[in-house]
């Protein structure tokens, strides 16, 4: 076994401080002592440490210590489409490079594509010290298959340390497939990266639960060390026209160009110009707006504000809103710096999906309305008055 | 057409509260509930079987209560559930746990279609189904919002991304997995859950599936969780009052460095 | 209370309940708002198997009786009584076949009720609504068909069903004994169907005229005998006005369910109004009676269930007195609204109107006071 969990009963003060810690609802107590449920506990660690009296004893055996000097380096998978470089990308070197330096090792974009040649420049001027091309008529979109592959290629021949990656839908897909090829440790939507420059170790901190817990996590005996990232956690890297990069472009064979399956069409149908997870403002609506045409209000609000439009879940059930629109647990999480709820109720649903947005104003007609409680503004009362005042306000502001 | 679900069972978010003077979670009477991404992931299996004919196997990893996981796909409309259960799995990353998914999937040996939900609530991590089809060396398509049609060996689908959909055709045997988008699951029936309830749960441990016991569980788990704590909740901010004239003019002035 | 509900009645009863409270719930207001019937919660029923919990297994259903069927009349209405009223309209139409219906008949048309084809019962007319003896359609024999002809009124679940089974005179120099009753198809020559009633309540359900003009009908869908029609509709009753008084029931239920959380979450003079004893007691009271109500519609299912001979009075009883509580329950829910509770945004004025009509149709609840006082007199004088 690798692990193990025991509870020293001559310590164990039955307390029942980490019965309450437990996000596994593993431990109870018996007798005044703590027993650990085993097909409840996963060996997360949380008891441990808030136990007072030290009754708790997880053994994390990490193995044999591999020789990890030969990994070097930050890379930060660079993502584009249609030859246009994701914004994710510049806010994960921006990041990449804190973490560079503290590791004293530079930070690499990795690029794949066609005809690409032409981003040199752009990744240059965001601060990366390398920059890794790889341009290929067979990966001018993404394909699961090609893109795995090329990336498992670089990683194995230059063995960087690091690699972070966008949590989009390409990227999940193609990192999750990366890692497991690799035997490589990944974790998914970090909120927080930083370094424990003595263990030269990433401390990935990430919320679970739906945001109701964090937890930090290490990838001690793989390399590289893998994350995700979601749009908008971090801040983009600054822009500085004369810096320039080291190129390395390389070229693959057509083996490792294959594509098991074919990319038939890429449709486009984001009514809203907007993007949601990479709007910086959102307008959402709920079951409050009451009737689908008064959406026309969120979506008004929306253009003054050079807003993206969400929506709730209920609103998405009543068919008054596309589901690319909802915003929460099954839709999307949502990160921007203004997020506007028009007749929200806010159900724990939806404030998974947007509390981690920076302000929140809810709108609602319910002062008791769950929505309020994460709410920086709150008004409470009619939408459909206040909406249309707001627009106003904001029109004459904005000049619009 | 013989089709996999991987499913998960996950405390019910619903139900998650945490302890306004302790600030840790809540788990008392929290209910266990199949991950909801995967209950797309079911119905859509079952719709396959109903449109090319064949059987639904469910499988999941967990401990022996996610049996009622199990019991409840099957009540939707699942053939055949498999619970793969042992102590040597406690503590596995998304990379363990596709490992030991995939080993249960090659005991089965015979499939055309492995469907997953696109995450699970409790994780989030949408690593779980890309890893599956990773170890198992066979093609995937993620964020799957259509089916739209399998034959000749190959199945057309369209993949949700942040603009709209790629409409991607791939050859099966293949791994799927769906968003919300795909269907709405239909409730389960009296006879399916009669069924159920007289089903028998295969159960398979680590020497069952024949996997490499340093792979499993925490051994074979990357990643290490070094510290769990609760983030400070968001606190309800200010109520702003007056008549609506005034309010929308305060917020604006509020608002006005973060949209302008 | 515990009524002890075997475990397949729990499934039958938690499963309507997670219909009507997912499903249900979220569209009732709409369905009242557009008097449209709800096909998309009609299909999930069936899905579920919902519609076959009363009819036999030999027929596809899951050969449940009258029990079941209350149990997912009560859990529907708690969300709806319109839209329940679907499924228990269906129960009225399906009886006459499952208690006279012969082999041939049940295995023509019960598997498909048991999938969820809808049916409905076709007795009252214009001029004969408690007096059922004086109704006018006839049904004429001619050789190996009955030729149907006549007007009936206020059929519920009309339109939308596809099976019908309908009370005719085939002899009316016999009277009452001279009825006959006759399973009709939907698309059969000759039936038509008048406009969409306007409705206090239960405006979800399908209330119309069904009209039949040289209506000719197989002889092989005669229920019973000729002549047989007053107590086929008799022994009806006697099954279906569980239902009725489960629905009024489930109405009483979810009209209370409303008021209590409401009670709970309204401040007045600083404080919860359900801190007041003047709603403590209401909330008693309409408690009690529910709970009152569903002991006797329990008990009187249970009774038909097990094959007792004579219910009449057991039946009537419990729709009287369901019907009478779900009328007192709503009215009462509105009060501890208050001025909410009037307004037509919230969900409880929805209750009331749809409670009335539990005290009116399947027999007003005059009828069941006649038939209970019969009835007990009658025993009164068997004593002596």
């Amino acid at each position: 076994m690798a692990g193990s969990i025991t509870i020293l009963l001559d310590k164990c003060m039955g307390c029942t401080l980490c019965v309450k810690a437990c996000p596994f609802g593993a431990i109870h107590m018996a007798n005044k002592k703590a027993v650990i449920d085993m097909a409840k506990c996963t060996l997360c660690g949380a008891c441990a440490p808030v136990c007072k009296f030290k009754a708790i004893e997880i053994i994390k055996d990490s193995g044999e210590k591999k020789d990890l000097s030969a990994y070097k380096d930050v890379w930060v998978f660079c993502e584009q489409k249609k030859g246009v470089i994701q914004t994710i990308s510049f806010e994960l070197l921006g990041e990449g490079k804190k973490l560079a330096k503290k590791l004293g090792v530079k930070l690499c974009a990795v690029i794949l594509g066609h005809d690409i040649e032409s981003k040199i420049e752009e990744l240059s001027a965001r601060g990366a010290d390398k920059i890794y091309i790889v341009d290929a008529p067979e990966l001018k979109s993404y394909q699961d298959d090609p893109y795995t592959k090329v990336i498992v290629k670089l990683i194995e021949e230059y063995k960087p340390e690091v690699v972070l990656c966008g949590a989009t839908t390409i990227g999940r897909s193609m990192i999750s497939r990366v890692a497991v090829k690799i035997d490589a440790g990944l974790t998914a939507d970090c909120t927080g990266l930083d370094i424990d420059e003595k263990e030269r170790l990433l401390l990935q901190t990430r919320p679970a639960f739906g945001g109701n817990i964090m937890a930090t996590i290490i990838t001690p005996n793989h390399r590289p060390q893998m994350s995700t990232v979601r749009h908008k956690v971090m801040k983009e890297a600054e822009i500085h026209k004369s810096h320039k990069s080291e190129v390395i472009r390389k070229k693959y064979s057509s083996d490792v160009l294959k594509s098991r399956t074919t990319l038939l069409d890429i449709v486009e149908e984001i009514e809203e110009t907007v993007n949601l997870a990479e709007a910086d403002i959102i307008v959402s609506g709920g079951r409050g707006m009451a009737a689908p045409e008064n959406f026309s209000l969120v979506k008004e609000l929306a253009k003054v504000l050079n807003a993206a439009v969400g929506s709730s879940r209920a609103a998405v059930d009543a068919g008054w809103m596309p589901y690319s629109h909802q915003v929460g647990q099954t839709g999307k999480t949502v990160c921007p710096k203004l997020y506007i709820a028009c007749g929200i109720s806010g159900q724990i649903q939806h404030l998974i999906g947007m509390q981690s947005s920076k302000v929140i104003v809810a709108i609602n007609k319910d002062p008791d309305a769950p929505i309020f409680k994460v709410a920086t503004y709150g008004i409470v009362g009619d939408v459909f008055e206040i909406l249309p005042a707001l627009t106003k306000e904001f029109k004459r502001i904005l000049k619009k | 057409m013989n089709i996999i679900v991987c499913i998960k069972q996950v405390p019910n978010t619903t139900d998650v509260k945490i302890d306004p003077v302790t600030n840790t979670l809540i788990r008392a009477g929290v209910e266990s509930v199949i991950n909801p991404f995967d209950a797309y992931a079911i119905e859509e299996g079952v719709r396959l079987k109903e449109r090319f004919g064949g059987k639904v196997t469910v499988i999941t990893m967990g401990p022996p209560q996610a049996e009622t996981a199990l019991k409840e796909a099957i009540s939707l409309g699942c053939d055949e559930a498999i619970l793969i259960s042992d102590r040597k799995f406690a503590g596995s990353d998304t990379w363990a746990t596709s490992y030991t998914l995939s080993f249960a999937i090659k005991k089965i040996a015979v499939f055309d279609v492995i469907l997953c939900g696109k995450q699970a609530s409790d994780g989030d991590t949408a690593q779980v189904g890309p890893g599956i089809s990773t170890h198992l060396d066979i093609p995937q398509v993620t964020y799957v919002k259509k089916i739209e049609e399998i034959k000749d060996n190959k199945a057309k689908v369209e993949r949700m991304t942040e603009e709209g959909y790629d409409i991607v055709e791939t050859p099966i045997p293949c791994l799927f997995t769906v968003v919300k988008e795909i269907n709405t699951p239909r409730l389960p029936s009296l006879k399916g859950m009669m069924r159920a309830k007289s089903a028998k749960i295969i159960k398979w441990t680590a020497d069952d599936i024949k996997a490499n016991p340093k792979s499993l569980g925490l051994d074979g788990s990357p990643t290490r969780v070094v510290k769990i704590f609760t983030p400070t909740p968001r606190k309800g901010g200010e109520i702003l009052k007056g008549d609506t004239a005034d309010i929308a003019k305060e917020l604006v002035e509020l608002l006005k460095d973060v949209v302008i | 209370m515990d009524y002890l509900l075997n475990e397949q009645q729990i499934m039958i009863r938690d499963l309507a309940r997670k219909i009507a409270r997912e499903k249900i719930k979220p569209v009732a207001a709409k369905y009242d708002e557009s008097e449209e019937f709800a096909w998309d919660i009609v299909k999930i029923l069936a899905d579920s198997d919902l519609f076959g919990v009363y009819i036999p297994e030999a027929y596809g259903g899951l050969g449940g009786g009258v029990m079941d069927m209350c149990l997912v009349a009560e859990e529907l209405s708690r969300a709806c009584g319109g839209i329940a009223l679907g499924f228990a309209g269906t129960g009225l139409g399906t009886f006459p076949i499952l208690l006279y219906g012969n082999d041939e008949q049940k295995n023509r048309f019960l598997p498909g009720i048991a999938k969820g084809r809808v049916a409905a019962f076709c007795i009252t007319e214009a001029e004969a609504g408690s007096d059922a003896g004086s109704i006018k359609t006839t049904a004429k024999k001619d050789g190996d068909y009955y030729i149907l002809n006549g007007t009936k009124q206020w059929i519920t679940n009309a339109g939308e069903a596809e099976v019908y089974t309908v009370i005719a005179m085939t002899d009316k120099t016999k009277g009452a004994r001279g009825a006959s009753a006759l399973i009709v198809e939907k698309g059969t020559k000759g039936m038509d169907f008048g406009k969409k009633e306007k409705k206090l309540g239960i405006r979800a359900s399908a209330t119309r005229e069904v009209i039949f003009t040289d209506c000719r009908i197989p002889k092989a869908n005669l229920i019973s005998k000729e002549g047989m029609g007053f107590i086929v509709a008799m022994k009806t009753f006697d099954s279906s006005r569980p239902g009725v008084a489960a629905q009024a029931l489930g109405i009483a239920q979810g009209a209370f369910d409303h008021a209590v959380e409401y009670s709970r979450k309204r401040v007045q003079f600083g404080q919860p109004i359900s801190s007041f004893q003047a709603i403590q007691h209401m909330l008693a009271n309409m408690a009690t009676e529910i709970e009152a109500a569903r002991a006797l519609v329990y008990a009187t299912a249970r009774m038909v269930d097990s094959g007792a001979k004579s219910v009449a009075k057991e039946s009537a009883m419990a729709k009287l007195f369901a019907s009478d509580v779900a009328m007192k329950v709503t009215v009462d829910a509105i009060q501890i609204f208050g001025g909410y509770g009037y307004m037509r945004e919230y969900p409880v004025e929805k209750y009331m109107r749809d409670a009335k009509i539990t005290q009116i149709y399947e027999g007003t609840n005059q009828i069941q006071r006649n038939v209970i006082a019969a009835n007990v007199i009658k025993e009164s004088l068997r004593e002596e």
